[in-house]
């Protein structure tokens, strides 16, 4: 199997603080990979890390190595907004444009980045992989805000594929939702996988088993342990895994 | 696959990491430009009389190209501190009473209503003193201050009502808003718990102000009255409006005077020559001295709350 | 016995002060109520189509109006906004964007200060850059006056609704892989816009109601007048020449005057309000 993201030696800071040490991981293409570990462990250091979104932060830098494909994304003479169209992004909260409609926010990636695509079929075609065409369709023109939590969580989903990337990056994307609109994600998530790879934190353990395929365990920034799911949360090899994944702390 | 950094779009990055700081340096530059228009306009008279004579020099003549600024000077103190003396106590009261005894409801409504008093242009402040505040003065208040009162220098003289009294209520009421509105702001910024604590002490809400929320508020009501000094030395229409616009010093509240702003609004237009232009510039460079450093100290004043 | 004496001071001293704050309210709220009522009856009874259209009438004649000094206003704002809206709503994004360093912080605070320099100051600067340099009192002269003096409350004001957006809107279109300076103006300022407007029509309706820096810029005009080179009359300076003036008439027409201005600036309050609840910050 094909190494989607390489990530070797990886360290960031916050500031003076360390958020990540020496973290090295392998994503294997069209693999959902789950990030697991106790709050401030640096799960969602580490995925910005991966589309350079770590460096926005006042006063944060980070240093090693992520290869995409073999390339390193850390490389000097390229440019961060390229990368990040083929790492796309979930976030926790669902941050739709508030001025934009539903049908501009979807395509606002490629407008924004002046793409010439075939619009109408990209709108259909995300919602429709978000499961949201049903339910919009006919409203389009409408306010996004107008769209309740989970909804809008789809719709940035939506918009994050309309620009086509090749791994989605999504950051405890279901953790503000209701068990519904959860459920309605980790679907979607199971259907996406065999076009995207995905790399998702979260802090519920049973989804991380419910959808991903491997998982890597982070706490206090060291990365701990990885493996295939099912492996790590039925014989872990550490110690500290078991008491985690257990329920023992965390 | 990955484009390298020369990618044309970023041609838009740079040019916005220029154009924005130039903006702001384009900030920057009106600061400079105010200060060097007035210097320039004020050379010929600084370089004639110095700036020693412009500044406490008692008498003021065009024809003679004789300027001393002192009665203005004076005057401007005056209304400023009479407007201070009346406006503080009113807006802190205002300011207690918005933030820590008001309804909701009521809070929102004066809130607007003193929004609505900031709003309203100096002038028709100045029409409604010289029409309203100056004949009310000179048949009621003046006269009976002088009965009670006229014990002291400040309240003797014939009651005109166009003087430095009126100037002063003027002023008084003009730099209101502002200073309530500061010191609501300072107020905000209190914990809840502090007050909270003295409460829960026993304490009446009235002892919960004067031992817990005026002391932590002391520095940025001081601030604020700093501020509205500031607005009141500089504030030309309504005072011009009201002052009598005499160049001469006197004790009496009741007697006319004149200000800084009131003379350069007064004579600018028709200053003759470049002398005359000059003193009135040099009074407008030293009024902008003066209220650049009054509300530089202001802002360190209202902001050091923060640091306490 | 002696504490419960004690504790009846106490409550007597509570509601004396809470009275006295109460007094203060009403002392503060009493100007406005008689400004506000007599602009309003007194300006009211001189109000009519004519003395919104026509030019004034000279002493002694009767009839006249104030359609020049109303037109000059709207004039004098504009060349204000045109001048002053790009360099005041400029910095502030500057400070709310890029404003972190030392920079930042000298641009904001010198905007502190200045949004607190008396306008007759401005108006001499504008005298001496255009007036003293044409040799002629001009419109030009006045909106540049205006201008000025909107920029420091206009960039802070600015800053701070740009400083509403939130931070994760800035970061979705950033994780789309916009470049930053694209986020800016297409997500941030598209966001903030209904804010901007509203800090902007505010400073407008300050603009229109100064009257001290227009005295020796752009002066007066009995005439009507669309040229920058040249006098324009104005609602303020109007107002201040027929209030000062012994002609009962021209007194009248100062109130009159006084309703116009009150009820243009107000409805530019009024309009920036409304921008202010549709916006999406």
């Amino acid at each position: 199997m094909t190494a989607k993201l390489q990530v070797s030696s990886l360290n960031a800071w916050f500031s003076t603080t360390q958020a990540l040490k020496n973290i090295n991981v392998e994503v294997a293409a069209n693999r959902v990979l789950a990030i697991i570990g106790p709050s401030g462990c640096g799960k969602s250091t580490f995925v910005r890390c991966l589309n350079r979104m770590h460096e926005l932060l006042p006063g944060a830098r980070s240093e090693g190595r992520v290869l995409l494909d073999g390339e390193d994304v850390y490389s000097k003479a390229l440019d961060p907004s390229t990368l990040r169209r083929r790492v796309g992004m979930v976030f926790q909260r669902a941050n739709v444009f508030p001025t934009l409609s539903i049908r501009d926010n979807v395509l606002s990636g490629l407008k924004l980045n002046r793409v010439k695509k075939n619009y109408q079929e990209v709108l259909e075609r995300t919602l429709r992989q978000t499961a949201l065409w049903d339910e919009v369709k006919d409203r389009l023109s409408s306010d996004a805000t107008q769209l309740s939590g989970g909804q809008q969580q789809r719709l940035c989903i939506a918009r994050a594929l309309a620009v086509e990337p090749e791994v989605l990056l999504m950051d405890e994307p279901a953790s503000a939702l209701d068990p519904i609109a959860t459920a309605k994600i980790e679907e979607l998530i199971d259907e996406l996988k065999s076009r995207y790879t995905i790399v998702i934190v979260t802090h519920n353990m049973q989804q991380a088993i419910r959808i991903s395929d491997f998982t890597a365990f982070f706490c206090m920034g060291e990365l701990i342990e990885q493996g295939a799911t099912k492996q790590l949360f039925t014989k872990p090899e550490k110690q500290q895994t078991e008491d985690y994944v257990t329920g023992k702390f965390g | 696959m990955l484009l390298p950094q020369t990618d044309r779009r970023h041609i838009g990055d740079r040019v916005f990491g220029i154009v924005l700081p130039v903006l702001g340096c384009a900030l920057l530059a009106v600061a400079l430009i105010i200060f060097f228009a007035c210097a320039k306009l004020a050379l010929p008279a600084i370089e004639k009389l110095g700036v020693l004579r412009l500044l406490t020099g008692s008498d003021w003549n065009p024809v003679e190209e004789s300027f001393g600024a002192l009665p203005f000077i004076y005057g401007t103190l005056v209304t400023s501190l009479v407007g201070i003396v009346l406006a503080l106590p009113i807006s802190v009261g205002l300011a207690l009473f918005l933030t820590e005894m008001a309804p909701r409801q009521v809070r929102v409504v004066v809130a607007m209503l003193v929004q609505i008093l900031a709003g309203i242009p100096s002038v028709v402040y100045g029409l409604w003193g010289l029409m309203v505040l100056v004949p009310l003065l000179r048949s009621t208040v003046e006269p009976a201050l002088g009965r009670w009162l006229g014990f002291l220098p400040l309240f003797r003289g014939p009651p005109i009502g166009l003087g430095y009294l009126a100037a002063g209520i003027i002023l008084a009421i003009m730099i209101l808003p502002t200073i309530a509105s500061v010191t609501v702001e300072v107020l905000r910024t209190m914990p809840q718990a502090l007050r909270e604590g003295a409460l829960a002490l026993g304490a009446t809400p009235w002892e919960a102000i004067r031992l817990v929320v005026l002391p932590y508020a002391r520095r940025g009501i001081f601030g604020a009255a700093i501020l509205g000094l500031g607005r009141a030395l500089g504030e030309t229409m309504a005072v011009t409006m009201v002052i009598g616009n005499q160049p001469e010093i006197h004790a009496s509240l009741f007697s006319p005077g004149y200000t800084l702003p009131s003379v350069i609004a007064n004579e600018f237009a028709e200053a003759t020559g470049a002398v005359h232009t000059g003193a009135l510039a040099a009074l407008a460079l030293a009024l902008f001295l003066v209220s650049l450093t009054l509300s530089g100290a202001a802002r360190v004043l209202i902001r050091s709350r923060r640091l306490r | 016995m002696k504490m419960r004496v004690h504790s009846a001071v106490r409550r007597v001293v509570n509601w004396g002060m809470t009275g006295l704050c109460l007094t203060a309210v009403l002392m503060a709220l009493m100007p406005l109520g008689s400004i506000l009522w007599l602009v309003v009856s007194k300006g009211a009874r001189s109000l009519s189509i004519s003395f919104l259209t026509e030019l004034p009438a000279a002493v002694g004649e009767s009839g006249g109006g104030v359609g020049n000094a109303i037109v000059g206003t709207l004039y004098l704002v504009v060349l204000a906004g045109l001048l002053g809206l790009p360099l005041g709503v400029g910095a502030g994004v500057y400070l709310a964007e890029r404003g972190a360093g030392r920079l930042g912080s000298a641009v904001r605070f010198t905007a502190e200060v200045l949004g607190s320099v008396p306008s007759i100051v401005v108006g001499v600067v504008a005298y001496g850059l255009v007036v003293a340099t044409m040799h002629r009192f001009s419109a030009l002269a006045g909106g540049l006056a205006l201008g000025i003096l909107m920029v420091p409350t206009l960039a802070r004001a600015t800053e701070e609704m740009v400083r509403l957006v939130p931070h994760t809107l800035r970061e979705a279109s950033l994780a789309l892989g916009v470049p930053a300076w694209r986020t800016t103006l297409s997500i941030v300022l598209r966001t903030a816009w209904g804010g901007i407007l509203n800090v902007a029509l505010l400073g407008i309706a300050r603009a229109a109601g100064e009257t001290a820096p227009l005295l020796f810029t752009s002066l007066n005009n009995q005439y009507w007048n669309f040229r920058p080179d040249q006098p324009t009359a104005s609602l303020t300076v109007q107002i201040f020449n027929y209030a000062i003036s012994p002609y009962e008439d021209w007194q009248r027409k100062a109130w009159g005057s006084a309703l116009v201005l009150l009820l243009l600036v107000g409805l530019l309050s009024l309009l920036a309000h409304f921008t202010r609840r549709r916006s999406a910050i």
